[in-house]
């Protein structure tokens, strides 16, 4: 049984162009291993392979990078993602409340999953919105000047 | 001097403060945008540019404030090689947003200021390197770049000349230690975000080997003022050694945070109080971080510190990012400490074992204190820590700035750190500063 690869025709014409941007083709890998995790869902051995085989590296300097950079994960996660800023600016606006009040409602613990709706929750490092705390990152957008109410019905609307 | 930060003039927000500028191509050059950069490419020469900023006396505003137009006079001449210049948008710092600001509301000015840079340095190529969580900054980049290219702002043959030019973006993947200019070049190489010994430095051996400058957003923003207003204009704003005005972040407790576009020597009071519209309920301030955690913090008495270089040094600190964390009489300095050591703890690259192991213990030792369980030696243990990580010790500068917070932390706030020893010891009669007695062997 031969398993679908990760990077179709498609994919591999896209990073050949992401790859002449750099005088070393294996300087793609960042934006190459960020787009693999969107559309894969994590960067598993097989991905990280399939990767290293592209660009013409060891899959363990892949392995190197994609465990040393928090965005990048080896192992699927819920549905959504959402991070929770708890570095020093949320922290002295309530994030610590904003967080405890999701952990009570939907029953889930920095670094688990929950199921309805499904998402994985994470307590984050600075996410330079210092300003405007305490905020959650969902999928990527940010959602700032936060209370416990508004973060738990940010997340409700997951549901939808 | 000291103009009030009301007139000060706007060299980098003026813009943004105008109802309804959207940041697009058209509303830029609407406003003299690109004007700069037509005149660099077609009528100046490098090294005139390069004179131009040394006079203005810009500083880096990524932290270090060092001298703009001198780390661009280390680049090479007709090296023969490629030059590169990587704008350093990894904005990482806690307390730090101001960057931002910029990449999402005015990315042409990001892009022009970063092209007259390149230019004086004989750079071709530029890669912006955002840090990876942020998204939309990089879209707005992105679509800010597309839009120039399709002007023919960008590209080969520029304005009838044989100058060509290349801009990038490329993303982090949420390391704070990317945003140290070497740890940058190797993750820009796709490498892990290992900081690189000095020397080499990057004007001579730099992103692959070759000859590159490493400038902040901010930094290479001010290009454009410079050159349109001369740098009498920029030296007019500021204070001698710090020249210019300065995006200074503010959060906390204060009423209104956010990003303000100040003259260099602005008071702490005056922002906290006059630009941020005070305190927030009525509190009394206790303390500030400066510039961004790694800087360090103040206790309230020193409020009349001025945002320049010079006068934070005078009081053991620095400017860095000027990200000011401002906070009120009911915070826990201990918790702030604390959380921040998570913060280094977390973020360190662990190449270096003081720094790899310094600041897990770090964090072990504060949370031990915070949660009422501190040993009675704990305080000298700490400090004798701190004096072991930092002061130059390893690859890069990461551990020196997380020293900062920890010992302005310890030594503005002693009698704190003191009652949370004295309240887990009860039986301790003294000091818990003094040495443990021992009883003798």
């Amino acid at each position: 049984m031969s398993e679908q690869t990760i990077l179709t025709a498609e994919l591999r014409q896209e990073f050949e162009s992401l790859c002449e941007r750099y005088p070393d083709r294996k300087a793609a890998l960042l934006p190459i291993l960020h787009r693999v995790q969107a559309i894969h869902g994590c960067l598993d051995r097989r991905a990280q392979q399939e990767v290293a085989d592209f660009l013409g590296t060891s899959a363990v300097e892949v392995h190197g990078v994609v465990t040393f950079y928090p965005m990048f994960r080896e192992k699927p996660i819920g549905k959504h993602l959402v991070s929770v800023c708890k570095n020093i600016s949320c922290d002295l606006m309530g994030s610590d409340n904003l967080l405890a009040a999701i952990q009570r409602k939907f029953a889930v613990q920095p670094g688990e999953t929950c199921t309805d709706p499904s998402f994985t929750l994470e307590a984050v490092q600075c996410q330079g919105a210092c300003g405007y705390g305490p905020m959650m990152v969902v999928d990527g957008h940010y959602h700032e000047n936060l209370d416990a109410a508004k973060a738990v019905q940010i997340l409700e609307d997951l549901k939808a | 001097m000291s103009q009030s930060f009301q007139d000060s003039p706007k060299f980098l927000t003026e813009r943004l403060l105008r109802d309804g500028y959207g940041g697009t191509l058209a509303e830029y050059r609407a406003a003299g945008g690109y004007e700069q950069w037509r005149r660099a490419v077609t009528s100046l020469q490098p090294a005139e540019i390069i004179d131009l900023v040394k006079d203005s006396g810009l500083r880096g505003r990524g932290g270090a404030g060092f001298p703009t137009g001198l780390k661009w006079s280390f680049m090479p001449k007709d090296s023969g090689k490629p030059h590169y210049l990587l704008v350093n948008s990894d904005e990482s710092e806690p307390g730090t947003f101001k960057d931002r600001l910029l990449l999402e509301k005015d990315p042409h000015l990001v892009l022009e200021g970063a092209a007259i840079s390149a230019f004086a340095i004989g750079a071709r190529t530029i890669y912006i390197y955002v840090r990876g969580e942020y998204v939309y900054p990089r879209e707005c980049l992105d679509r800010a770049i597309q839009e120039a290219y399709e002007a023919g702002l960008l590209g080969q043959k520029l304005f009838g000349t044989d100058w060509s030019l290349d801009i990038y973006t490329h993303p982090g993947a949420g390391a704070y230690i990317c945003g140290e200019e070497t740890a940058l070049m190797e993750s820009l190489e796709g490498k892990r975000g290992h900081p690189r010994p000095k020397p080499p430095f990057p004007a001579g051996y730099g992103a692959w080997g070759q000859p590159t400058t490493i400038n902040n957003v901010e930094t290479v923003a001010n290009a454009r003022p410079i050159l349109e207003h001369g740098a009498g204009a920029f030296r007019s704003v500021g204070t001698k050694n710090s020249p210019g005005t300065i995006l200074v972040g503010v959060s906390g407790h204060v009423n209104r945070p956010g990003v303000y576009e100040l003259p260099m020597g602005v008071p702490v009071r005056t922002v906290v109080d006059q630009v941020c519209g005070g305190m927030r309920n009525g509190k009394a301030l206790k303390a500030f971080y400066v510039g961004g955690s790694s800087t360090g913090l103040l206790p309230a008495k020193d409020a009349d510190v001025t945002l320049d270089h010079d006068a934070v040094r005078e009081r053991g600190v620095m400017l860095g990012t000027a990200g000011l964390i401002v906070m009120d009489e009911d915070t826990s300095i201990i918790r702030a400490t604390r959380v921040l050591a998570d913060f280094y703890d977390h973020e360190t690259c662990g190449q270096c074992s003081q720094c790899r192991v310094g600041m897990e213990w770090s964090y072990q030792i504060i949370r031990r204190i915070e949660e009422g369980r501190g040993h009675p030696s704990d305080l000298k243990t700490f400090a004798d820590l701190i004096q072991n990580f930092s002061g130059g010790k390893t690859i890069c500068a990461f551990a020196d700035g997380a020293a900062m917070p920890f010992k302005t932390a310890l030594l503005h706030f002693r009698e704190e750190w003191e009652e949370a020893i004295r309240r887990a010891n009860p039986q301790m009669a003294d000091s818990p500063s003094e040495e443990p007695q021992t009883a003798g062997t």
